[in-house]
């Protein structure tokens, strides 16, 4: 690009030099102790993708999953004439909700404990492993069920309640249905919550979380804040939404929803713990809100040519469970880019837009990821010693402020490059810009830029501005 | 017509041809070009890599040279098209400047096969281009851009030309500006499988909307001495022969 062709510009007061920092600029000192000391670093995208890429069998795998997954989801979507029409309803719907999601919150609240049940509210992961302990403990006699989900997965629950001495039966599993019979005390997630009647969602494929539901005597529903709506309406269109964007079904197999507790119907004590960590920053965050949309179907993993060739762990250096395009907005959006594999998420696409095309809600990832990469940027400007990167890019801004700074750059750019061609063909840069060259020819630049052509071709036209 | 020409700063430096070609065809087409020699670059590099402020900078430098200029500005760049007609207005509230933003809106900027299809109404520009060709529908150009099928439209117009369809032409080919150094790995596993899609046509020549997208696939395909050359779609459009 750009970079490439700048070169060693004598004007410019940068060069090959600060280009070979391009890519290590931002390697932390912090990381490296670390690996020196044997501790374990937690990964920048582009070395856990590195090793995802490695691995031929999962890319093949993932390939295939992949493409089926983009096929059942255009089928289901081709199908509904207003799809677009529900797209922007859907978009509409979580914007409304988010716009005053205190209110909602707190109507959610309030109908919830009128149903007879009892909303808890959890800062963050530790919040709520601590909150769910205790109710399970207050509740059962050392045996929970739990039907995992994306916020169980978030919040490490199931781990730390079998870490706490709790008999912890996975509701999922093969002889999940049974167990889960005899525990008094389950736990799951939740898909939505409907704030005007205090109704907690939950869809499944496969009816696994239903038996929780249940039968237990107690039931403990864990659920993002973000997931509110304000009213039953709402879900028509978001019911529609999810499961032909997500698995490429008509509907949802298996849709339960419960609204606090009923004497002799089901559980007779029921708890919702609503977990913010880290929605709360991304709410303030007045570009990267749109994020908050997701309703968690998964589209934008399905049709992204970078999560189809390293899979979901380089997207979620944490473990958090969330993955693939929205993982690489929303991780660094509700923890912040301060640190290396946060900051690192951002770079982790090509911009290509497959994941805005099919997000139900329509969230612009790609536009949410160039302002991450903005912060990032931002946040590295303050730094006593610029990065190269730095250099190299407020070099290149200040060369092109001036038609001739440029022309003199490119003509001194192509007499390096040149030097580096044979045959009219670069097959190996210096340094860093050496990844280019690793896979990838680069054509020499020709002797003669476009605008020395046009004035030599128009000389009366030299004038134009 | 009077088209203010606006050549990317990558094709003015690394692929002169292309603006040549665009030249060409337009006063072929009996259009007057002018190219404002103060542009330089549109800011996308800048932008999506993170630095919103020299970004803001070249795009307010853009804006002035080309409502300088008047008229309507083409560009055989999709990428730089889409820089202008909807990164600019997020650079702008990003720097706070709504004086950018009603400048950024004021611009006219067509893709060359928008100006083509939707303002001259042209399909068949006269062209004659005896190769195999299959054509890239880089990410811009399909998705930013939504040109569709009038670079097909186009190409089938071109005599003697076989036009044959890409395979999974959609697929990003894993340029992305910075993305190719600095997810290099990911980048080249990307370009392999466009790589192996465009031989699988058995084209001697690809074609994009956009020479970086093409500098990419083409350095792959030049590293594995594949015989199949990129040109720029501007360049099949421009030929009334054999150019090799």
């Amino acid at each position: 690009m750009t970079s490439a062709a700048g070169g060693p510009d004598p004007h410019a007061g940068f060069g090959i030099g600060a280009l070979l920092g391009l890519v290590n600029g931002q390697q932390g000192s912090a990381a490296r102790r670390r690996r020196a000391e044997g501790k374990p670093v937690v990964p920048r995208f582009a070395e856990a993708a590195r090793e995802a890429l490695a691995d031929a069998g999962a890319r093949h795998e993932l390939a295939e999953s992949a493409a089926a997954a983009r096929e059942r989801t255009a089928a289901a979507v081709s199908e509904l004439p207003d799809w677009e029409a529900l797209r922007a309803a859907g978009a509409a719907i979580r914007d409304r909700a988010l716009l005053d999601l205190d209110v909602h919150l707190e109507t959610f609240e309030q109908a919830v404990a009128d149903a007879g049940g009892t909303v808890h509210w959890a800062r963050d992961a530790s919040a709520a492993r601590r909150i769910v302990a205790s109710l399970v403990r207050d509740a059962g006699d050392g045996e929970v069920a739990v039907a995992d989900g994306p916020v169980l997965r978030e919040t490490g629950l199931a781990g730390s309640l079998a870490a706490r001495g709790l008999a912890v039966l996975d509701a999922s599993g093969p002889e999940g249905r049974d167990r889960v019979r005899a525990a008094r005390v389950a736990v799951t997630g939740a898909d939505f919550l409907v704030a005007d009647s205090g109704t907690v969602l939950l869809l499944e494929a496969d009816g696994a979380a239903r038996a929780c539901l249940t039968l237990p005597e107690t039931l403990v529903c864990v659920a993002g804040l973000d997931r509110v709506v304000p009213e039953w309406e709402d879900m028509e269109v978001l019911l529609q939404l999810l499961p032909r964007a997500g698995r490429g079904d008509r509907l949802s197999p298996q849709v339960s929803a419960w609204s606090g507790a009923v004497p002799g119907d089901g559980p007779g004590e029921v708890h919702v713990v609503l977990v913010d960590n880290g929605r709360a920053r991304i709410l303030a965050d007045e570009v990267g809100r749109e994020a908050l949309r997701c309703i968690g179907c998964g589209a934008c993993s399905a049709v992204c040519p970078v999560y189809e060739r390293v899979g979901e762990r380089p997207f979620d250096p944490r473990g958090t469970g969330r993955s693939g395009p929205i993982g690489a907005v929303w991780t660094p959006l509700a923890r912040g880019v301060d640190r290396a594999p946060e900051a690192s998420l951002p770079f982790a696409s090509t911009l290509c837009g497959a994941c805005a095309d099919v997000c139900p809600v329509k969230i612009d990832i790609p536009g949410l990821l160039v302002h991450l990469r903005g912060e990032v940027v931002d946040a590295r400007r303050h730094r006593p010693v610029p990065t190269p990167e730095l250099a190299v890019m407020r070099g290149v801004a200040w060369t092109m402020a001036d038609a001739r700074r440029f022309e003199t750059a490119t003509g001194s750019g192509a007499r390096w490059a040149r030097l580096l061609s044979r045959g009219g063909r670069i097959r190996r840069l210096p340094g860093l810009l050496g990844r280019w060259t690793e896979a990838r020819d680069l054509t020499a630049p020709p002797a003669e830029p476009f605008r020395a052509w046009w004035r030599r071709r128009a000389p009366s036209r030299r004038s134009t501005k | 017509m009077r088209v203010a020409l606006f050549v990317a700063c990558v094709d003015d430096a690394m692929f002169p041809g292309t603006g040549r070609a665009v030249t060409s065809l337009l006063e072929r087409l009996g259009h007057e070009v002018v190219f404002p020699a103060d542009q330089t670059c549109c800011g996308q590099l800048h932008w999506t890599t993170g630095y919103r402020r020299e970004a803001a900078g070249l795009a307010r430098r853009f804006a002035g040279v080309f409502a300088g200029a008047g008229g309507t500005v083409v560009t055989p760049s999709a990428s730089c098209a889409a820089a202008v007609r909807s990164s600019y207005r997020s650079i702008a509230r990003a720097a706070g400047d709504p004086g950018l933003e009603r400048a950024a809106a004021g611009l006219e900027v067509y893709e060359l096969t928008e100006f083509l299809v939707d303002v001259l109404g042209v399909t068949d520009v006269g062209a004659r281009f005896p190769h195999r060709v299959t054509y890239q529908p880089t990410c811009h150009a399909a998705r930013a851009l939504r040109v569709g099928d009038r670079p097909l439209r186009l190409l089938r117009a071109v005599k003697d030309l076989e036009l044959v369809e890409l395979p999974a032409g959609e697929e990003c080919c894993g340029f992305g500006g910075a993305f190719a150094v600095k997810n290099a790995d990911v980048s080249v596993a990307m370009v392999a499988d466009k790589v192996r899609h465009v031989r699988d046509t058995g084209a001697d020549v690809v074609c994009a909307l956009d020479n970086a997208c093409l500098a990419h696939i083409g350095g792959a395909l030049s590293r594995l001495r594949a015989g199949v050359r990129t040109a720029h779609l501007a360049e099949i459009l421009a030929s009334t022969g054999d150019p090799s």
